[in-house]
């Protein structure tokens, strides 16, 4: 695996690639994310969550293909768009809420809000808001994987946009050098903002590890399945000792960069286009009902648990206190 | 039930909007995600998505209308089996505002407001055991070495502090002993390996950064304080980042304006962050372990000029010192002078001087700048009332200004005379040898500084 690759969208992952009742999962986790999102996207609009919010929908099954080819002890770590990276690795929905509307409940406890929210226990190392950092501190996460020999990889999740940051390469040149265990995962949206891809990256993404010699993909990142399968040949080799890799995802946020982006970039058919015929949820969808073996009423059911959860957490993130006024100094040191 | 739909707020500063137009009707089936009205907010025109299933019962807000506030009921939405006739008058909508705590917030007056909870610094021991003549740069190397010895989580990495044994030597034989998993030589990366060692630290490694010295730093300095000063505030207290950054700070000598530069004032500037500045052996090396040993991330600015220069440290291998604990390393009467870093030699070569023309300087090491022991200097000034700071560095927003700002606050009605700074000048640092010394601090105008406050001809 010492070439780059592109896949095209036509690309199937093979059937036993996942079991049914594992692809069930999939659907449910993507449904989470989605229900959550649009839930923190109406939330936002009340005025209970302030600020920056950069909603993941579209590109759910990117973090939950990639999960699922994870174990126990592996470190996840992204950027500001990072809800769905949360929930995928096991945060709960009432954390993740509550620190939106900036409450005590909250996993930093109100500190830190949509950018910036850990779990150490979930393996999540955040949640950071400068374009370009995950790079360096994933490998950095990596080291410790190696330095301490715990068997684990760490996946540094970037945009497209942040692709372009220097220290991204800094990190490539030393994550290969040192043989680093990090699968560095560019989630490309095609847009940096409101920017396109055409007119920010000159050449192919996941083409430039080659210097270094980090192999490469591209990969349809709108099909769980697919992402899945990319995801478990690169974990296998990143754990085989072999250094980092580069897995592009091809994905498409629907949204706006953030709450506040009116999206005039980009025409209302490629949006449409992309939501109508290349949804992950849809598709995995289709591929269940294909098994025969679920009905409308599975679907109707994950639905009513996911809305339960959803529903729950946007209740647990109103009716949080605020942080005390004395959470204001702590925290600043140990 | 039927579900209100509210005029969403659509960016941080909206509070209220244009309803520009109804993408669907009334009695349009309508899914999640679906646009279903066109707003125009203080910034653009922004599209508004259906949340919920249903069908758009009864549009409350008819297109065109104007100042809309956020979290109005602008339509209703039907789910299974009603009809419009069932939806009842819309009540005003909730006021979507936060509650906020009935208790005051605490000022951000510095007089009034709780300091973050830093730990007291513990008074600093008696070392009274046998001594060791050693360098700061041996001094530096065994507090480095002595914790890598207690302590299998600490590393070192950067540039050149393996195989060449440290661009200034202070790493030599680092590698020797541990080997190259934990001496680690970087590429020529600052802010690539600030980053790595950052992200290590969040896992619990320990980190020492050796910067070859810290202006080249400033490529790093993102990492220093966006990722290692700021994340377990944000965090909640979750996640650490037990790091150590070092190297030399400050001028050499006669390498221009790029490889000169004080930072002191640009780190101790920000909450998260210890900043040290070691001026002695003893100072290098207890000060240095006790960076290593603490759990934040720590500034630690040393001094080439310094590296060379010999004195006596306590030979006791248990041997630390105190972080935020200044030192007096000379006792005086008529006027205190603060100084860090290679200017705490300059200040006493100047309190000889001073001593000799009968005034009696007390000279204090601050040796910690961010917490800085504000509560030595105040009480030093409460005795001699009168205070120069000393600085290599530039004047501006610097720590003399700080000094100043203190003594304001904390001893107006002891002092005798105004606050004098003596400082580097405000230029680049120029190369020619008479010019570069012209720039930097001298006994010589510490000693007019300090005849200045005391009033001395
Ligand atoms: C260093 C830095 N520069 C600029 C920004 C402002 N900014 C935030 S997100 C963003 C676009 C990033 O796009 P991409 O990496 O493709 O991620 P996406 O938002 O598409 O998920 C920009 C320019 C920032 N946060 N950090
Ligand atoms: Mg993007």
């Amino acid at each position: 695996m010492n070439t780059s690759k592109a896949k095209l969208e036509t690309v199937k992952a093979p059937s036993n690639i996942a079991s049914p009742d594992e692809m069930l999962q999939y659907y449910k986790d993507m449904l989470l994310i989605r229900r959550f999102e649009e839930k923190a996207g109406q939330l936002y609009g009340m005025g209970l969550i302030g600020g920056f919010c950069h909603l993941y929908i579209g590109q759910e099954a990117v973090v939950v293909g990639v999960q699922s080819a994870l174990k126990k002890g592996d470190t996840v770590i992204t950027a500001y768009r990072d809800h769905g990276h949360m929930l995928a690795t096991g945060m709960s929905a009432n954390g993740v809420m509550a620190e939106l509307t900036g409450r005590k409940g909250g996993y930093s406890k109100g500190k830190g809000g949509s950018m910036h929210m850990f779990s150490r226990e979930k393996g999540f190392y955040g949640g950071h808001g400068i374009v370009g950092v995950t790079g360096p501190l994933g490998a950095g996460l990596a080291f410790a994987h190696k330095y301490r020999g715990d068997g684990g990889i760490n996946c540094a999740y970037y945009g497209d946009g942040a692709a372009n940051q220097g220290q991204i390469y800094e990190a490539y040149n030393m994550a290969a050098l040192w043989k680093l265990p990090v699968l560095f995962i560019i989630e490309n949206n095609k847009y940096g903002m409101g920017t396109s891809q055409t007119r920010h990256a000159a050449g192919e993404l996941y083409k430039r590890g080659e210097a270094y010699g980090i192999p490469g993909e591209k990969i349809n990142g709108m099909d769980v399945l697919v992402v899945r399968q990319a995801a478990l040949k690169a974990v296998e080799y990143i754990r085989g000792g072999n250094g980092p890799m580069i897995l592009e995802f091809s994905t498409y946020r629907y949204r706006g960069h953030s709450m506040s982006d009116p999206g005039k970039y980009r025409t209302k058919e490629e949006v449409e286009e992309m939501r109508e015929h290349h949804d992950p949820i849809d598709t995995i969808r289709t591929v269940l009902t294909d098994t025969g073996k679920f009905t409308e009423d599975n679907f109707k059911q994950i639905e009513k648990e996911v809305k339960a959860v959803v529903n729950e957490s946007a209740e647990f993130a109103q009716q949080s206190p605020e942080p005390d006024a004395s959470e204001l100094w702590t925290d600043v040191m140990l | 039930m039927s579900i209100q739909i509210l005029m969403p707020a659509l960016s941080p500063t909206m509070t209220e909007g244009k309803l520009a137009k109804w993408v669907k009707n009334e009695g349009d089936a309508v899914k999640p995600g679906q646009v279903i009205a066109e707003i125009e907010t203080d910034k653009a025109t922004m599209e508004v998505e259906a949340v919920d299933e249903g069908i758009l019962g009864k549009i409350l807000v008819p297109a065109g209308t104007e100042g809309v506030a956020v979290n109005t009921p602008i339509a209703v939405l039907l789910e299974d089996g009603e009809s419009a006739g069932d939806v009842a008058a819309p009540k005003a909508a909730p006021k979507a505002e936060a509650k906020t705590e009935a208790a005051p917030a605490p000022s951000c007056n510095p007089q009034s407001a709780p300091q973050p909870a830093v730990a007291a610094p513990a008074p600093e021991k008696e070392w009274t055991g046998a001594t060791a003549s050693v360098t700061v740069r041996e001094a530096l190397r065994d507090a480095m070495a002595e914790e890598m010895r207690r302590d299998g989580e600490v590393f070192v990495m950067g540039e050149e502090v393996a195989e060449y044994q440290g661009a200034y030597k202070v790493t030599q034989g680092l590698l020797q002993e541990f080997g190259d998993k934990r001496v680690i030589d970087t590429p020529i990366t600052e802010y690539g390996f600030a980053g790595i060692a950052t992200g290590a630290a969040f896992a619990g490694l320990k980190p020492i950064v050796e910067f070859m010295t810290w202006n080249f730093a400033m490529q790093a300095i993102d990492h220093v304080i966006n990722s290692a000063a700021k994340t377990l505030y944000m965090a909640g207290g979750q996640l650490g980042c037990p790091i150590v950054f070092r190297g030399p700070n400050g001028a050499a000598s006669r390498v221009g304006a790029q490889h000169s530069q004080c930072f002191a004032s640009w780190y101790a500037h920000c909450p998260g962050l210890i900043v040290m500045a070691p001026w002695s052996a003893a100072d290098a090396k207890g000060l240095l372990k006790a960076a290593i040993r603490n759990p934040n991330p720590v500034v630690f600015l040393e001094n080439e000029m310094m590296y060379g220069q010999t004195f006596d440290i306590p030979a006791d291998p248990d041997f630390i010192l105190p972080i935020g604990k200044a030192k007096i390393e000379r006792a005086g009467t008529d006027v205190t002078i603060t100084a860090f870093s290679r200017m705490v030699g300059v200040a006493l070569q100047a309190a000889d001087k001073l001593a000799e023309q009968g005034i009696s300087a007390e000279v204090i090491n601050l040796r910690t700048l961010r917490p800085l022991d504000t509560e030595t200097i105040i009480q030093s000034v409460k005795k001699t009332n009168r205070l120069v700071s000393v600085e290599e560095g530039w004047h501006y927003s610097g720590i003399g200004s700080e000094m100043a700002a203190i003594m304001m606050e904390k001893c107006f009605d002891d002092l005798d005379a105004p606050v004098v700074r003596v400082y580097g000048a405000d230029v680049p640092m120029p190369y020619a040898a008479n010019l570069e010394k012209l720039a930097l601090p001298q006994a010589n105008d510490i000693i007019a500084a300090a005849k200045k406050v005391a009033y001395a001809a």
